[in-house]
């Protein structure tokens, strides 16, 4: 008899081979000019139940680059493992050849160079021709968003969120999750929850005075497809109220709530369920844990962390699945679903080539509705750069050295402080930029630049504690974002220590002397989560910087020296 | 223009978070836990005790315990200046041993949970509550 484990084997291996067989060819393709958009999508339909997975689109509609990490560290027991792989080190993991399109995909090295040859990624039209095609080969595919849906853009921020519900409404996705979709304010995601004609999931989002579930959303709702019961358990961001403005919807808790997860799983299964699957914006590592400590999960759609993965992580019988940001990709899900079992998987991460894939015309349309009434904000050139823009990373990113830049200087600050958001998509070098450029790295609702006074102890427990949430061995205990960007002070990070002696060796860049834990310095910084904080919006901070510049040079950024023990 | 420290704290120091580093369970903990149970030896069992791993406001955090036979459960903050928190009795009438309360925590800290069982003997849990200063949420 063969047993569940041994059909995931074989399943994970058939995944392999998908891969394989579609990235493998793609250099020599690509070589060829023959990279077409049957190859991106091609794969051979299996068992009944095919998932969609989109997640973290931040209101990208239109194609963008997407520079991924070259330094995404692991802790405890994530040291080296995936998503904590970058550069050729995940090249060799998965296979993949320097220079061929998943190299551009997955990875950021010589990340200029092919993308002039690849050209830009993601496109909601191209997503949607995508979705047409899976759907074309499997009617009833569900369609999951995992969230970060309605933030990021500045079209997205004039109409608090409507063009992305309007764009992602003509998807017709199935069920949704959240996280800076909060940030609208809790009135405004109630008003757009209750106007979708799909489910809005959240089995940790809770009522947090009752501290019972929240009315607005279900904990899990139940599909039927290709003759299976399915239920898509949804989860929230576990901890929106800490790593952004809770004042904004001080009506909700949230939290990990793994027992309550264990229990919406018994629940589903108890109601006839023969596959459950878990919409996730957790973040990798705390599913992976979540995978540990909950069973009964077949597949876990992991978002949050942004990372994107040729293949699935497998913890006990469940699969992850991780499937990048910015609409940069799309994953499908096929699963053999038998006896109330999931018996096998295959699984393609479907990059959007947007000069590849054919943009699907209906959405092209609807897309540029939604931008028509802003078209001239959105393409004013500002600037021009010479250097990569990017800001994936656990350090600063290009993007945020320009954006503490222009803090230092236009706030006549000492120490300039940019928060380690994952979102924000890569210009490459010569590119104008554009205001919609500006707004797609700094668009949020709490954007104000302060300035304030810091003594040099304050600034080191800030580091501390934001170190600790990324860096803590236990991912139940990391609370949101990459590390806190600073300008003008440089710091050396060990971090295999505990918090409290992670940060050492501060220094003030402009005179080459060490912080003073007594002395004050002058601080400017935005995206602060507190009530009334009071500045320019970050955007014409940025926007006013490099307007002075004309063109935008920066030094390689040296200032922070990682130990990795 | 005059910002408060309040207002202006770099990714929202909440007015409260005064200390951020873990705090260790120190002697007034343990003679806490002594006072309780008289000196005598505390065990594990079959408690349970549920609080969010991350407070999401120091000030206010949910606190749950459960340990079925229980006749009393206290709750510690360990690093709290006062460790007790609260204590629960059961009556024979009890339909459950479980109870439902928010605790204000000085920090990132232990919260303990001990129980006294009908027969006189005690178990304890306990669980770590990061209390942080938060944002950049990526």
């Amino acid at each position: 008899m063969i047993s569940r484990r041994d059909f995931l084997q074989v399943g994970m291996a058939a995944s392999a081979m998908v891969g394989a067989s579609g990235f493998g060819n793609w250099a020599r393709l690509a070589a060829q000019q023959t990279l077409t958009q049957d190859q991106l999508l091609e794969f051979e339909t299996f068992g009944n139940v095919s998932l969609i997975h989109v997640t973290d689109i931040h209101a990208q509609m239109k194609p963008i680059y997407f520079r991924e990490p070259e330094i995404n560290l692991g802790v405890g027991a994530n040291k080296g493992q995936v998503p904590h792989v970058t550069g050729a080190e995940f090249k060799a993991r998965y296979g993949i050849e320097d220079g061929s399109p998943s190299a551009y995909a997955l990875t950021y090295n010589d990340f200029t160079a092919l993308g002039r040859e690849y050209g830009k990624v993601g496109g909601l039209d191209r997503v949607a021709t995508v979705v047409k095609a899976i759907r074309a080969a499997r009617p009833d595919a569900l369609l999951l968003d995992g969230g970060d849906t309605w933030h990021g853009s500045y079209t997205c921020y004039r109409t608090e969120g409507q063009d992305m519900v309007n764009v992602m409404n003509a998807l017709k996705p199935d069920a949704m999750t959240f996280h800076w979709e909060f940030t609208l304010g809790s009135d405004r995601v109630r008003e757009l929850v209750e106007g979708l004609p799909f489910a809005a999931l959240g089995q940790n989002i809770f009522d947090a005075e009752w501290d019972e579930p929240a009315d607005s959303f279900e904990s899990y709702k139940m599909y039927e497809s290709g003759g299976v019961q399915i239920a898509v358990i949804g989860q929230a961001f576990p901890y929106m109220p800490i790593a952004n403005p809770g004042w904004m919807f001080p009506e909700y808790s949230f939290g990990i709530r793994d027992e309550r997860m264990q229990e919406m799983v018994d629940e589903a299964r108890g109601a006839g369920a023969e596959l459950v699957v878990c919409l996730s914006h957790n973040g990798f590592d705390v599913d992976k844990k979540m995978a540990e400590r909950v069973t009964g999960i077949d597949v876990i759609l992991s978002g949050h962390t942004h990372d994107a993965l040729p293949e699935p992580v497998l913890i006990g019988e469940t699969i992850i699945i991780a499937s990048g940001s910015n609409g940069k990709f799309v994953s499908r899900v096929d699963l053999d679903v038998r006896d109330g079992r999931m018996m096998g998987f295959r699984h393609k991460l479907i990059p959007i080539f947007s000069d590849v894939i054919e943009p699907d015309a209906e959405m092209t349309a609807l897309i540029d509705e939604q931008r028509a009434p802003y078209e001239a904000e959105l393409s004013e050139v500002i600037g021009t750069t010479d250097v990569e823009l990017y800001r994936r990373g656990n350090f600063n990113g290009s993007w945020d050295d320009l954006i503490c830049d222009a803090l230092l200087s236009e706030r006549e600050a000492d120490i300039a402080m940019s928060p380690g958001v994952r979102w924000g998509p890569s210009l490459l070098p010569g590119d104008d930029i554009t205001r919609e450029d500006i707004w797609n790295v700094t668009s949020m609702s709490y954007g104000k630049a302060y300035r304030t006074e810091m003594t040099g102890e304050f600034i080191h427990t800030i580091l501390e504690d934001v170190a600790d949430n990324l860096f803590n061995p236990d991912p139940y205990y990391q609370q949101g974002g990459d590390m806190v960007r600073i300008g003008g002070m440089g710091y050396r990070i060990d971090i295999t220590k505990p918090q409290g002696s992670r940060i050492t060796d501060m220094t003030l860049l402009k005179t080459g002397e060490g912080i003073d834990p007594a002395k004050t310095y002058q601080v400017a910084g935005w995206a602060s989560v507190n009530e009334g904080t009071e500045g320019p919006q970050i955007w014409d901070v940025v926007e006013s910087h490099v307007r002075k510049q004309g063109t935008v040079t920066l030094d390689a950024n040296a200032s922070v020296e990682v130990v990795q023990g | 223009m005059k910002l408060t420290r309040r207002d202006a704290l770099a990714m929202g120091l909440g007015a409260t978070a005064v200390a951020m580093l873990p705090m260790r369970a120190f002697a007034a903990i343990e003679d806490s836990i002594a006072e309780f149970t008289g000196g005598a030896a505390v065990g594990e069992g079959d408690i349970t005790l549920d609080a969010p791993e991350i407070a999401e406001n120091g000030n206010t955090v949910p606190v749950s315990v459960a340990a079925p036979g229980a006749a009393a459960i206290r709750v510690y903050a360990a690093g709290n200046p006062t460790p007790g928190v609260a204590t629960f009795n059961f009556g024979p009438a009890a339909g459950s041993q479980s109870a439902s309360t928010r605790i204000r925590l000085a920090g990132t800290q232990d919260v303990i949970a001990v129980a006294q069982m009908e027969d006189g003997s005690f178990i304890q849990t306990a669980k770590t509550v990061k209390v942080t200063i938060g944002g950049c949420g990526g």
